[in-house]
């Protein structure tokens, strides 16, 4: 027996049946944030940049910051020591240097949510910069600890170069924070 | 305004103390963090096995990457060369001359140096650094660009034969030497880290220095007689092969400044521009094993102290 055709108001009802009321993936939702950051963490040792200098962005770091500043609670605080552990094995720090800076940058950034009034786009920006230029002097402490190390002025073009770019990983971030939470 | 109250958690137990572990447990992280770093910080080669499976993970795209780079670069290189041409020819025809002239300056330095070499009872028979015997040529594919380290990943490792303790040349010099080996790639310690010290002499009349690196990209040069700098711009400094680890003659610098107490050098092989590299055996094992008998990382403090006391040592029999 024939099937009933269906209505056009019906018709045009199940066409976008598929896209109203849907949930996002929560797969995707903790999945994207956590990628995005290891992702950021191995791409300088994938891009074929042979420098005899410091001079690329800690780029896991900025996306680790980007995601905390952005998304406060979006994970637990001992998460750096996971992830910068995860850095340490492609950065060629001493194994246990970004575990532990992105471990107090974690607990620091906590200390000062707790105590801030406002947040805006450029307390964030500074925030950051400030918590790059410790991790950059302290990542070169801890190589002058187990190595003979130079000075901390090689250290001014890669922190320059990670300030000024770090409001297009917040961008970025954002991106990726839409198109994780979309449904 | 005060500040927001989200914090203050009212009178459930349960949130409290949750919220108290996670405190606890961030600080224990941290702590753990700064233990594995002491860890490392004593055995600086104890996590090279983990480091070298980071970087046998990452090499099949770095490598893809990088021969897109070269691909490019040649492109770039072919096509800037195409239009001018003519002129480059004649200038090039000049240097030949020019270089060809030097070059038998150079033959007849050789040979004084040489005989001088032989009158002191320094002359080795054996080999000089260019030979390329027992070596393995591979590329550099990516470094360590956000460290101030710099060690540079090679694309191949222990199956083709590399080893740790390795000097690497490029074509035009020293690069550095070999940290550590995964199956096919195998880290590069380079001759700008500061932690690699070279045993080096000044091209023209062997006066003995040591090559540090800086760090950005340049060397410091330290002559082993203190108190006197011999070095002038534009000297030419190459290996000594005190030290056993590199063979002697292998190019490493020319000086661009003079500074109190040594000299500035820029390094004469661009890791960035060099597209191949050559590993060479270790010039004198058994003296690098004499030297190694307290098993320290080649990268480590301790082994450049040691090498410092080969060199001077070895200054001391001459």
């Amino acid at each position: 027996m024939k099937q009933p055709s269906l209505s056009p108001s019906r018709r045009s009802a199940s066409a976008y049946q598929s896209r109203l009321n849907r949930t996002g993936s929560p797969f995707r939702m903790r999945a994207v944030p956590i990628a995005s950051v290891l992702f950021a963490s191995m791409l300088p040792s994938l891009l074929p940049v042979i420098s005899t200098q410091p001079l690329l962005p800690p780029l896991g770091l900025m996306m680790f910051l980007s995601w905390r500043l952005m998304r406060p609670g979006i994970w637990p605080i001992w998460v750096g020591l996971p992830f910068g552990l995860f850095d340490d094995i492609f950065s060629g720090q001493p194994m246990g240097s970004a575990a532990l800076i992105w471990s107090l940058s974690m607990l620091a950034l906590e200390i000062i949510d707790s105590r801030a009034i406002w947040r805006d786009h450029m307390q964030d920006w500074l925030l950051a910069a400030i918590l790059i230029i410790l991790a950059l002097l302290a990542g070169l402490f801890f190589v002058s600890l187990a190595h003979n190390s130079a000075g901390a002025e090689i250290l001014i073009p890669q922190a320059v170069l990670s300030i000024l770019l770090f409001p297009l990983i917040m961008r970025l971030c954002a991106r990726l924070d839409g198109w994780r939470l979309a449904t | 305004m005060a500040p927001p109250s989200t914090r203050r958690l009212g009178y459930s137990r349960k949130a409290q103390y949750s919220l108290f572990a996670v405190y606890v447990l961030a600080i224990a992280g941290a702590l753990l963090a700064a233990l594995l770093l002491m860890l490392s910080v004593i055995d600086p080669r104890g996590y090279n096995a983990l480091k070298t499976a980071g970087d046998e993970v990452t090499a099949p795209i770095s490598r893809f990457l990088n021969s897109v780079r070269q691909t490019t670069n040649d492109l770039g290189e072919n096509t800037s060369a195409y239009f001018d041409a003519a002129s480059k020819n004649a200038a090039l025809k000049k240097q030949v001359e020019a270089s060809r002239n030097l070059l038998n300056e150079a033959a007849a330095l050789k040979i004084e140096n040489d005989r001088l070499r032989a009158l002191l009872g320094l002359l080795r028979s054996d080999e000089d650094g260019g030979g390329l015997t027992g070596g393995v040529i591979a590329r550099l594919i990516t470094s360590s660009s956000t460290s101030s380290r710099n060690i540079a990943v090679a694309s191949r490792g222990s199956n083709a034969g590399i080893a740790a303790g390795q000097a690497v040349r490029g074509p035009e010099g020293l690069i550095g030497r070999v940290l550590s080996t995964g199956p096919t790639t195998s880290r590069i310690l380079l001759v700008t880290d500061a932690d690699n010290v070279v045993p080096v002499m000044r091209a023209k009349d062997g006066v003995p220095a040591f090559a540090t690196g800086l760090a950005n990209g340049e060397l410091e040069i330290r002559p082993i007689n203190l108190g006197i700098n011999p070095f002038k711009v534009g000297d030419i400094i190459v290996t000594s092969g005190n030290g056993g680890l590199y063979a002697p003659n292998i190019p490493v610098g020319r000086v661009s400044e003079v500074m109190r107490g040594g000299a500035k050098a820029r390094p004469l092989a661009e890791p960035a521009r060099t597209p191949y590299i050559v590993t060479l055996p270790v010039y004198r094992p058994s003296a690098v094993s004499a030297l190694e008998n307290g098993g320290d990382e080649p990268g480590s403090k301790a082994d450049t102290n040691t090498e410092a006391e080969a060199g001077s040592n070895a200054q001391a029999r001459e």
